[in-house]
């Protein structure tokens, strides 16, 4: 019994899988087309920081796509479905949107996001009247037109994809072939402007190949599904790569993933709606590259945080090494043959002792301390070098401060405290140069806070008698 | 006008009162978005309230499939359930949007687009996969159903729900921004002070938050999304083009969100009758009243937006066509001063086709400046057409030191060609008024002559 329903599950697995479904291979193909297509325009409205333009658009192309019905039928009474029609209905009123969108810009109290809001409320709300008007006329058999607000991705025909196919290559092309000028317009339209590049006609391009996309999308699935198309592949691209031409290939490619992922599991799970699970796989892929996306991820950016705070934890757990030593030893060699107990250690830098136990076996394991016969911890060669080299850098950070900056010298500890992990070798030799500390008897300026030690960066003669 | 008012009943006010408290609890909140630059929050709202929508919809029907609730008790629980369900999903769409912002280093516009719509698709697969036998209607969501208000009123006083709920809506909203008034000017404006005077900004911009999405969703199931989109962006911005003023904007927002809802629905009641004689259509139609008010508001800020006094279209351009004949005015001016100076022996003046040909200007436009400059009196018929009378030498000569006085500021400070000096100066010279003169005569040691060799004119205030 179970073994039956193994195989009946795999068959469904194949049957899926091996595309042996006419239905779900025009479906997987029209969607994917629309996918990639949506994905690379995307990513260029992404970047011109119009991610949303795609969905004033589609809202703005309801109202034509009424108006197309209602002039069809009082042309020639039911041809008000002829789809080429409505699409040129589609078009039209999707480009005025848009374009009175553009106008209201020159009010400079109305923001772009205001004149797209107002935009897509005024065309949306003329679509509905106009919709709902229809829907009462006696002779309105207007069922067809609800599809282009939910869509009908299941449900896809050969002929819908040819739409798709010719809408798709235009746009890719279009990108293809213009991409310098885009990446030009999308990182700095005013230098494009001032080069002489038509910037005015090359947004209006980039509108226009939106407009195309959204509406052969909207019709095949549905107004929603086409702005996340468009919206969700490309920032996802964006957590990937930091440069213009991957990323928009890669928009492009989440774009048909995202398609083939949903289509298929929706044809695996009866009940799943197509369109609402390609949008959901393509949040399943957005939420993997924000977490770990090579360049913008939440993963890589916590590892590399806290890296550097572990590095931050050691040089402090090194320089209090030095600092508690500093009064018992005459010369920088003897650092490493005194021994240093936890409890000086908790007591230096305020640690919680379960802070410090496993920064200890860090110091250990990176062979800066090592533990002696009395479990009591004593500098390595290497961490010897290395405290001093912290203790180096707080110090000259300090006596800049002091010097330079008039910090009050009980300030200047934890101030230094605050920057000195972050500063590189070049500035240090600067701040050498300048507090002309670079006699190699000054290895580390003495501790300002303690002037009246005389023994490190004293003569080393002195400093013992 | 009589046909629709004869069909005035109890329903059409129920319907305007109630769409007008819904367009005024929305404005209130809007105009703070509008001013921080997040309307398209609206139409993200619309849509990420679904979802929860959906779970606190299934979560009662578990409840009542376990026995928990009575169906009495889930008919109670129903309105509030829903309600709450909608606002912790809406409030979660902007906290999200947020997060990725800051996480992500994302462009706001950008995070709110996978919200939403990330937690549309889910809502929508919800209701496909586990909810199809709910009754609810995408349609319903988007139209609301302001038709029907008055089928559900509070107990015996006739009073719809509706209006209670949005009337209360708009009542919380007014208290919090007159409690929080200061507090949330500030952060909507400058939101760094704010941190720095101690206001927790974070803690202010939540609330907003809060207040919108408890707001939207309040008017969501009466007037539906559509006008929710349109209301919290239109009367703002309506308002804003009218007032420089925060309390001003708010008022207004409001007066007009009223305004909107009646307008909308009398047109709603009217557009089907004219449609009706216009094109002959069946008696039987109607559209949606929530969409025609909508409309109205676009058209209120489009109208506004032509004919507002400080920053209409109309406005703008008069104030255009004003400094456009100025400039022409002023230009004849200094030809005719150039003229005399140049050919100080020969008849004076210039008629009307060599003036329009100089200044390469349309004849009528010429035409016009001449006929107002002469009912300045600044200059008369005579000589070879029009000359110069004493007043218009005095704004001439003016006019020709600021010129010239220009030029020779450039010529100091600026390595440009001579050409290009002039063409600057001519520009510039409009806008020079005696005090920049003075200025400008001081920094150049009170010059005589510009950098062409021509004498620059004595400053006629002094003389």
């Amino acid at each position: 019994m179970i073994a039956t329903a193994y195989v009946f599950a795999a068959t469904e697995w194949a049957r899926v899988f091996l595309l042996q479904d006419y239905n779900t291979r025009v479906v997987l193909c029209g969607t994917m087309i629309l996918g990639v297509a949506s994905g690379v325009v995307g990513a260029l409205m992404l970047l011109r920081k119009r991610a949303l333009v795609a969905d004033v658009a589609s809202h703005a192309a309801l109202p034509g796509i009424g108006a197309a019905y209602l002039t069809m039928e009082a042309i020639r009474p039911d041809s008000g479905r002829w789809l080429p029609g409505l699409l040129l209905g589609a078009t039209i009123s999707a480009s005025a949107g848009l374009l009175f969108a553009q106008g209201m810009r020159r009010i400079r109290r109305i923001k772009e996001d205001a004149a797209l809001a107002i935009t897509l409320s005024l065309f949306f709300g003329m679509g509905v009247v106009l919709l709902t008007w229809i829907q009462s006329l006696p002779t309105g058999h207007a069922a067809g037109l609800n599809e282009f607000i939910f869509g009908k991705a299941a449900a896809l025909l050969a002929s819908d994809i040819t739409g798709i196919a010719i809408a798709a290559v235009i746009a890719v092309g279009v990108v293809a072939l213009l991409r310098k000028e885009f990446c030009l317009l999308c990182f700095d339209a005013e230098y494009a402007h001032a080069g002489g590049w038509p910037v005015t006609g090359l947004d209006l391009l980039l509108t226009a190949l939106v407009i195309v996309i959204t509406v052969v999308g909207m019709q095949s699935v549905g107004l929603l599904l086409i702005v996340a198309l468009m919206v969700l592949p490309p920032t996802s691209a964006r957590f990937w790569t930091e440069r213009f031409e991957p990323l928009v290939w890669i928009s492009g490619g989440f774009g048909g993933a995202a398609a083939m992922l949903g289509v298929l599991l929706s044809a695996l799970v009866p009940k799943f709606a197509a369109g609402a699970v390609i949008v959901l796989s393509g949040s399943f892929m957005f939420a993997l590259s924000f977490l770990f996306g090579t360049q913008r991820g939440l993963w890589w950016r916590y590892r590399a945080m806290s890296a550097a705070q572990r590095q931050i934890a050691l040089d402090d757990l090194l320089r209090a090494c030095y600092e508690i030593l500093e009064p018992q030893i005459s010369s920088l060699e003897e650092l490493t043959e005194k021994p240093l107990t936890q409890a000086a250690l908790l007591e230096t830098h305020r640690w919680s002792p379960a802070r410090l136990r496993p920064l200890l076996r860090h110091a250990e394991l990176a062979d800066l301390l090592r533990r002696d016969s009395q479990e009591n911890w004593r500098l390595t060669a290497n961490g010897r070098r290395a405290a001093i080299q912290a203790v180096r850098y707080h110090r000259l950070c300090e006596l800049y401060l002091i010097h330079y900056a008039d910090v009050p010298l009980l300030g200047a500890d934890r101030t230094a405290d605050a920057f000195e992990h972050s500063i590189r070798p070049e500035i240090l030799e600067q701040l050498e140069t300048m507090l002309e500390a670079r006699s190699p008897r000054l290895m580390i300026p003495a501790n300002p806070h303690a002037p009246l030690n005389p023994m490190v960066g004293m003569p080393e003669s002195e400093a013992v008698s | 006008m009589n046909v629709f008012w004869s069909d005035w009943s109890a329903i059409d006010t129920w319907i305007v009162i109630t769409a007008a408290l819904a367009a005024m609890a929305c404005a209130l909140p809007g105009t703070f978005l509008l001013l921080r630059r997040e309307s398209l929050m609206g139409d993200a709202l619309s849509h990420a309230t679904l979802p929860g929508i959906v779970l606190a919809f299934l979560t009662l029907h578990a409840a009542e499939h376990a026995g928990w609730l009575t169906p009495s008790g889930l008919a109670a629980w129903r309105h509030p359930a829903l309600f709450i369900g909608a606002a912790i999903s809406g409030v979660m769409c902007g906290l999200l949007a947020e997060l990725l912002q800051r996480w992500g280093r994302m462009e706001p516009s950008a995070a709110l687009g996978v919200v939403f719509t990330s937690l549309f698709a889910l809502g929508l697969l919800l209701i496909r996969t586990w909810a199809d036998q709910a009754h609810i209607d995408p349609g319903c969501v988007l139209y609301g159903n302001l038709e029907m208000v008055i089928a559900d009123p509070i107990g015996q006083t006739g009073i719809p729900r509706a209006v209670a709920i949005n009337g209360g809506m708009l009542a919380v909203n007014a208290v919090l921004l007159l409690l929080f008034y200061k507090e949330i000017k500030l952060c909507t404006f400058d939101r760094d002070l704010a941190r720095s005077l101690g206001i927790p900004a974070d803690l202010v911009h939540l609330m907003l938050l809060a207040m919108t999405g408890a707001t939207v969703v309040a008017a969501f199931e009466s007037v539906g999304s559509i006008l929710v989109i349109a209301m919290l962006v239109a009367p703002p911005a309506t308002a804003l083009l009218l007032s420089d003023r925060l309390g001003g904007v708010l008022i207004g927002a409001l007066v007009i969100a009223a305004i909107t809802a009646g307008g909308g629905h009398l047109a709603a009641l009217a557009l089907p009758v004219m449609l009706h004689r216009w094109a002959g259509a069946a008696e039987a139609s109607s559209v949606s009243t929530a969409g025609m008010m909508a409309v109205v508001a676009g058209g209120l800020f489009l109208l506004t937006w032509f004919c507002s006094p400080r920053y209409g279209l109309l406005r703008q351009g008069l104030d255009q066509a004003r400094l456009r004949r100025r400039i022409l005015s002023e230009d004849i001016l200094g030809v005719l001063y150039r003229l005399e100076e140049l050919r100080p022996h020969a008849v004076p003046g210039a008629d009307n086709a060599s003036l329009a040909a100089t200044l390469s200007v349309v004849p009528w436009r010429l035409w016009r400046a001449v006929t107002d400059l002469t009912k300045r009196g600044w200059i008369a018929a005579g000589g070879q057409g029009v000359v110069l009378t004493p007043s218009g030498r005095t704004a001439a000569r003016d006019l020709v030191r600021s010129h010239r006085l220009w030029e020779s500021y450039l010529a100091k400070h600026f390595v440009l060609p001579d050409r290009r000096l002039h063409q600057l100066a001519e520009a510039a010279e409009h806008f020079v008024g005696p005090k920049i003169q003075e200025a400008l005569a001081e920094e150049l040691e009170q010059p005589v002559r510009d950098p062409h060799g021509a004498t620059i004119p004595p400053s006629t205030s002094a003389s």
